[in-house]
């Protein structure tokens, strides 16, 4: 399904990997590893196509990402280092924007779902200024309740997050990987998914 | 497959933007006041001589008109750049062009649209005809639009630098300068008689120039900075 062959990024004038090979196909979970500054949120943003990679290519069901435009985008949806919610708003307003951009059709109810699946019972009209990190990292997360998209890519989704919401979140990994989705995410932390074996791919 | 129709989009990122505004109305209200102290200072400083001041009023708004615009032009992009929602953007499985269309858009009705109701208002401190009050709204209407335009490429070309303030007035001065020219040039017509129609067709022009390729290079700097 995603395919990457030789792939090689840089930094400015700094080369951080290159000849780079994986592929992922569905039901898979790959965590990728390396020390800070070795190129992990750089991988994570090449795939999303923010970055321009230096060679190599990227490919999505047999075609290359940057062809593919839209049709890639429809199907995977990437939480990054920042959070991509807006302080002014409440949690509701945030998710439902977010899932109108993604293309998803939401009503209230399946939003205040997903917030109490995040365990944010009574937060739900809450200005999202006056949550605290771990909450808005939950709000956050609840994206990924609402989208169908088949390809996650989660840059160090657990960072903030308390016991218990790391717990949720090897659930909600679990669930979607037995529904065929794939996983690609980063993180310090260690994720033990149940029944499912973990790949690595370490960068250095 | 999740799709987005184009007028959807424009509807959701226009009524997003404009919630947003209205959460932050300090925001809007700094440059309309802006607008208001700089035109109301021309009065004051060049005295009360009503000749004068009725010759020299349309250049007067029109020129507060476009350093009120500078003033909101940082605020377009850089929030949703820094909290992680415009590369959120940039994955939406639609034309990124629609939806900075939908952005410049939303932007100008809170700090274009304003500036053109506020117009008329402050004309009367300059003692301008009522006729040249409508074709001053007019240009107004039809040329603040194109301001909000071709700010969009300079505050996502600036995106992220640091000092892009400054440095975005002085990428998109130079190029509203023909604005500016047609804009007083229509309402210093009807003050002197002259057809006003021409004036008013090249701003016509320019601003459909502008909404045919400024959403587009908006897209491409955008990508560009968030690299």
């Amino acid at each position: 399904m995603l395919e990457v062959s030789n792939l090689a990024c840089s930094r400015g004038d700094h080369l951080l990997f290159s000849d780079l090979n994986f592929s992922l196909s569905a039901g898979e979970l790959l965590q990728v590893q390396g020390a800070n500054g070795s190129g992990k949120t750089s991988l994570l943003r090449t795939l999303c196509g923010f970055m321009m990679p230096v060679a190599g290519e990227i490919r999505w069901r047999g075609q290359n990402i940057r062809e593919l435009g839209d049709a890639f985008y429809a199907e995977m949806i990437y939480l990054g280092h920042l959070n991509a919610i807006k302080d002014e708003l409440n949690a509701l307003e945030n998710l439902r924007i977010s899932a109108g951009l993604a293309g998803c059709k939401v009503d209230d109810k399946q939003v205040i779902a997903a917030l109490r699946r995040m365990g944010l019972r009574g937060r739900e009209t809450l200005p999202v200024k006056v949550l605290s990190q771990g909450q808005r990292r939950r709000v956050a997360l609840a994206r990924l309740l609402l989208s169908n998209a088949s390809l996650w890519i989660l840059d160090e989704p657990l960072t903030a997050l308390d016991v218990g919401a790391v717990e949720l979140m090897q659930e909600l990994i679990g669930k979607h990987l037995v529904s065929n989705g794939m996983v690609i995410y980063t993180t310090h932390q260690p994720l033990e998914v149940v029944g499912v074996a973990t790949r690595w791919l370490a960068l250095s | 497959m999740n799709k987005l129709s184009l007028i959807d989009l424009l509807s959701l990122v226009i009524r997003r933007d404009l919630v947003l505004a209205m959460r932050r109305r300090a925001d809007v209200l700094t440059t309309l006041i802006f607008f208001v102290i700089v035109v109301s200072l021309f009065p004051l400083g060049v005295g009360p001589e009503m000749d004068m001041l009725r010759k020299m009023a349309p250049g007067v708004v029109w020129v507060a008109a476009l350093l009120a615009s500078m003033l909101s032009l940082g605020r377009m992009f850089s929030a949703d750049y820094l909290d992680g929602t415009l590369e959120q953007m940039m994955l939406v499985p639609q034309s990124l062009s629609v939806l900075v269309l939908a952005k410049i858009l939303a932007h100008w009705m809170v700090s274009g649209l304003p500036l053109v109701i506020m117009a008329p208002v402050l004309g009367l401190q300059f003692d301008m005809p009522t006729q040249a009050l409508w074709v001053l709204i007019a240009a107004l209407l039809l040329g603040t639009p194109i301001l909000s335009m071709i700010g969009a490429v300079g505050a996502a070309l600036t995106l992220g630098l640091r000092g892009g303030g400054a440095l975005v007035s002085l990428l998109v001065l130079p190029l509203c300068i023909p604005v500016l020219i047609f804009g007083a040039g229509a309402v210093e017509a009807v003050v002197s008689g002259t057809s006003v129609g021409s004036h008013l067709s090249l701003l016509g022009a320019l601003l459909l120039i502008a909404l045919v390729f400024t959403p587009w290079v908006t897209a491409l700097a955008l990508r560009i900075s968030m690299e």
